[in-house]
This record gives C-alpha cells, structure tokens and sequence, in this order.
C-alpha cells in the first residue's frame, strides 16, 4: 500500500506541528470591547459583563492545546511566547476602590459573565483579564461604572402577558355582554346532567352520597372548581334530604367546605337536614386518604360517587373500588394523566375543561354562561394560530411558530 | 360587609399575584414569597380544627357502634403514639423515624401496588370490544402493551418476517405515544389552561363565590 499507517501519522504530526507553529506565532491580544450593564429583567442582583470571542486563531490554538504539551517535548523549535489562550480572569471594583479578582478559572469560550454577588446599591467596573499559556496575562480596559437595579416588567414575557391580556379581554367582555339577559348556547354535557340522576338515584335507595374532593388544597383552581359543583350538589341533597359525606384530605378545604355546604343548606331552607360530622377530616397522607375513602365506600356503599378536583395514583383505587360497590360514579378532573383511568372506571367523566364549566352549566347563570363563550373565542384564536402557523411553514415562514415558542 | 371584603381581598390579591409573575423585581419577589407564607401560617390553625374533626368522627363510632368500630381504637393508639414521639423529641428521633420507616412507608407502598391489580381490572373492562371505539381502543392497547414488553419485538419480528420489517412493535407503541397520544393531551391541556384562565377571571372579579359558602 502507498500509504502506510507509519505514514499517516508522520504526515497527521507534520500538519499538527504546521498549524500549531503558524499559531504560536501570533501575538496575543487583550480582551476587547469589554461591556458591563445592568442584567435586563432581573430583580437587581447582577450585572453582566461581555466582550468580544476570541478571535478565530486563538480559538485553532485552543483546539490543539491538548497536543501542545506533546509537541514541545517532541520539538523544543516551538516559540515559547506562545499565545495560547488559556482562562479568563473576571476583575471588580465597588465603588471606584481597588480592582479585586472575582473569578479566576472561565473558559476561554465564553464571551459573557453574570456576576450575581454584587454589593446592592453600590457601583460596580470591570476588568476581563486573558491569561496567556505561558502565564502571561493581558487585562482589557476598564469599563464604565455600573450599578443593578430591578425591573418591574420582565419585557421576555410580553408575548405570554399580551396573550392573557386578550383571552382574559375575550372572556371579561362575553361575561359583561351575558349580563343582557340574551340566551347563550351551551353543549350538553352528560356528566353534569347525570347529577340529577345519580342524586335521585341515591334519594331512592335511601343511601349517602360521597363527595371526593381529591389531593388539592385550597389554592388549586381544580379543587376550587369541584367546590362550586359540591355546593350545587348540596343544594340537591338538602332538598332530597340525603345524606352528603364529604372525606377532605386537607385542613382549609375541610373549614370552606363546611362553610359552603351548610350555606346551601340555609339557601334552600334545609337548615335543620345539615350535619357538620359528615364533612370531615381524613388524612393529608395520600395512601392513607385513598384507604379511608376505600374504607367508606365498602362500608357505607353509597349509591352515587363524585371523584371531582385534582388526583394523582390514587384516582384508580378509588374509582375501581365504587365500581365495584355498583355505585353511580361522576368524575371530573384537569389531571390528563387520570383521565384514562376515570374514563375506565367511572359511568361519567368530565374531561378537563368541562370540571371548570360545572359551575355555569349546574347553575345557568348568564354571566357565568359568558365566561364559557370566552373560553370558546380562546379556543377559536388558539385554532386559528395553529392553522396559520402550520400554513406558513409550508411556505418557510416561521413567525407564529417563533412567536408561540416564545409565549410558552 | 360579610362577602365585600373578601371579594375585596381576593381582587386584590389575584391582581397582585398576577403581577408578580411577569415582573422580576425584588419588591416584587417579597411580596410573592410573603403571601406564599401568609398562606403557610393559615394551615397550622386549620389543622388544629381537622384534627378535632378526626376525633370526634371517631369517638362517635366507638359511641354508637358503627361498623367495624374498634379500628378507631388504632386510629387513637397510632395517634398518640406519633405525638408522643415526634412532638418532644422531633421528626429525625430514631423511634419515630422507625415508625415512619417500617409502619407508614410499607402501607403506603401496600396500596400503591394494588394499582397494578385495579389497572388489570379496567383495562379488562375498557378493552372489550363491544363497539367501534373499544375495538380501536383495543386494537391500540395490544400494540402498545406488545412494544413495551421486552420478547414485543422478538414476537414481531417472527410473525412479522415476511414483511420486512424488524422491531416494530417498538417503534409502533412510540408512535402512538408521540403523535395521537400527545396530541390528544395538548388539546385537553389547551382547554384546561383556557378553563383554568376562566375560572381564575371568574373568581378575581367576584363573579364565582361559590366558594366562599355559595349564594350571594
């Protein structure tokens, strides 16, 4: 063969030795265009510091560093003031004092640093300093005097805020518009017209009901959306006079509970049919919940099941164990995870958005009604942003695709 | 004055919040980081009432004899157990930790794994084929449920020789994970944000207050 594997490598060494002696002999440079300002959308806390990359020729040099070594033992031809760039070297002073050393080991890539121990309110400069292979070091020229300061608006989220500023305009103007008393139209939803039926149903067999809030406190939009149902369902049950049992898994949601479950009884003037203990504390711990509510359910084997607000692993035991008590199940949750398992194990299930339009659906109050037209006018934009930004990819625009990157 | 002032409060605090998430600003921040703890020191008061409630509940099963009530003697011995032990000598003593190591984790660990038993039972009852859907659904799990287990591709490339094909039913489960799946969960997530968004509109501008005891 013509070329051998002997003379690969020494042809491979000559062009390694080539380029790295046509490095070495390069000045180096000190660090330039060296900018400090004020972190944009930050609380204040940092400054960030840039200057120019290395230049193409450093960075060659930088590659072949792990060979340098190699090299220089095998030929000591090599210019020892080499000009391998090898760290930098971040200087700070405070308030035009003396320039102390911050930072001592960034890679020589980088062309940024975010210096987030500033002294608050104090003014701060910067020196960037490259050190050399050979331990030579050259500082850049000092920048000008910076102080951080917070920002009140973070100007990346404006696509996201200009997004909840429209769907929230869209949805606040249907509500005022409902307010005209003009009728709106809503879907049927089988899960909440089946209410009335699994009430009636646990009326006639003379047996409880069991309201599951699910693992979410007071602060999840979830729960707070299966207490509205809970308090329509109340309603009902006063008037049917059945008994309600609500097991809470946490401490606040049990006191609202309460507090709304006996306000619905006085609503319908069925104050004397409320009873405190069956709305009662169970456990915090998940396991532990999903066992008590097990534990009812056998037990007490209601007729009618409501699994309504946010659930985790658990969704299945207790969905399972009230089918298998024969009991009517309604379930509701924005858990896409535990749909699948609701959908299998339950006679209803609202599928993540109808959960939150419960309330105007049980309740048909107009303005209630108009949120849920603005929710379908976001739906409509959503679509609609969707079609055109696939439209225009075709056609290798990516705009609409750029700009929901950047809402998300 | 009753429902004003909360309605008031909630306003308030909804556009607060709000705010705090689009500006980085350091007052900004505290006040985030100040709510987060108001909202913290409430459970504790609330805690005391649930724990009353706990007793009561129990206490008037062991009166009147409900079924099964001399588990509610369990619930008391394990009570007190725990406060004895972890109030005085706290969370890291060795007893409580053994407590919580071999008595609270081996039972939650019991009815997390009766998961898999409860999901064969309505996976069983999902997947029988008695319309259209449940035969699609079916039809689905098989090749999902075949791309998981490790012989799923073994199995396919032998009965599937003839086509050419190797390792398909692997390559089949990530599809239908990757395209109809996902895209049927960022539809419900789209509804669920617009709902929650909703919801959230709702309750800031005082138009839902069923939570706070329904009625107006």
């Amino acid at each position: 063969m013509i070329y051998s594997k002997t003379n690969f490598c020494v042809l491979a060494c000559l062009v390694l030795f080539l380029c790295g002696t046509y490095a070495f002999s390069q000045e180096p440079t000190a660090p330039s265009n060296v900018v400090a300002k004020d972190t944009p959308n930050d609380d204040g806390t940092s400054i960030a510091v840039t200057w120019d990359a290395v230049p193409e020729e450093f960075l060659i040099k930088f590659n072949l560093g792990m060979f340098r070594n190699l090299l220089q033992r095998w030929s000591e031809k090599i210019d020892p003031e080499d000009s391998f760039i090898f760290r930098y070297e971040i200087l700070r002073n405070t308030d035009e004092g003396e320039f102390e050393v911050i930072v001592t080991d960034l890679d020589p890539k980088l062309t940024m640093y975010k210096d987030s121990k500033i002294v608050k309110g104090k003014t701060h400069a910067y020196i960037v300093r490259g050190v050399y292979n050979n331990a030579t070091s050259l500082d850049s020229a000092q920048t000008a005097g910076v102080k951080a300061s917070g920002q009140w608006f973070h100007t990346g989220k404006t696509p996201l805020f200009l997004a909840m500023l429209i769907f929230s305009t869209a949805i606040v103007w249907n509500i005022y518009h409902a307010r005209s008393g003009r009728e709106v139209f809503i879907r049927r939803i089988p899960g909440l017209e089946a209410v009335e039926e699994a009430i009636g149903r646990a009326t006639e067999m003379g047996r409880s009901i069991l309201y599951v809030l699910g693992l979410g406190g007071v602060d999840n939009v979830a729960t707070i959306a299966s207490m509205t149902i809970l308090g329509q369902v109340a309603r009902r049950t006063a008037d049917y006079e059945t008994t309600l049992r609500v097991p809470c898994n946490d401490p606040i949601v049990l006191n609202v509970v309460r507090e709304m479950v006996k306000t619905s009884y006085l609503d319908v003037g069925r104050p004397d049919a409320y009873n405190e203990d069956d709305i009662f504390f169970l456990t915090t711990d998940q396991f532990a919940y999903a066992a008590g509510v097990d534990g009812m359910m056998i037990r007490e084997k209601p007729a009618a099941v409501f699994l309504q607000g946010q659930f985790y692993a658990e969704s299945l035991l207790m969905a399972e164990t009230g089918n298998s008590i024969g009991a009517i199940q309604i379930a509701g949750t924005d858990s896409e995870h535990q749909l699948p398992f609701f959908i299998a194990a339950c006679d209803y299930t609202l599928i993540g958005e109808e959960l939150y339009a419960a309330s105007a659906y049980l309740s048909r109050e107009p303005m209630l009604l108009g949120s849920l037209k603005g929710q379908d006018w976001g739906k409509l934009l959503i679509f609609a942003a969707l079609v055109l930004g696939i439209s225009l990819e075709f056609f290798g625009f990516n705009w609409i695709t750029t700009l929901l990157q950047r809402v998300s | 004055m009753k429902r004003q002032v909360p309605l008031a409060l909630c306003f308030l605090f909804g556009v607060a919040m709000i705010y705090t998430q689009f500006s980085p600003h350091q007052y900004s921040d505290a006040v985030f980081e100040e709510v987060i703890k108001w909202g913290l020191i409430i459970s504790p008061f609330a805690l005391v009432l649930a724990v009353v409630t706990l007793i009561q509940t129990h206490v008037s099963r062991i009166r009147f004899r409900s079924e099964h009530w001399q588990y509610s003697f369990i619930v008391f011995f394990g009570m007190l157990v725990m406060v004895a032990v972890g109030v005085p000598f706290g969370q890291l003593n060795p007893v409580f930790v053994w407590l919580y190591d071999n008595v609270q984790v081996p039972m939650d660990a019991t009815m997390f794994s009766l998961l898999a038993f409860f999901i064969a039972s309505a996976a069983f009852r999902a997947f029988r084929a008695r319309a259209f859907e449940a035969t699609l659904l079916l039809i689905t799990a098989m090749f999902v449920m075949m791309g998981n287990i490790p012989v799923g591709d073994l199995i396919w490339n032998e009965l599937m020789s003839w086509t050419g094909w190797t390792d398909g039913a692997s390559w089949l489960r990530q599809e239908i994970l990757d395209v109809p799946n996902t895209a049927a969960r960022r539809g419900i997530i789209l509804g669920v944000s617009l709902g929650v968004i909703s919801q959230s509109i709702r309750i800031i501008l005082g138009i839902e207050r069923s939570y706070l005891g329904g009625g107006d």
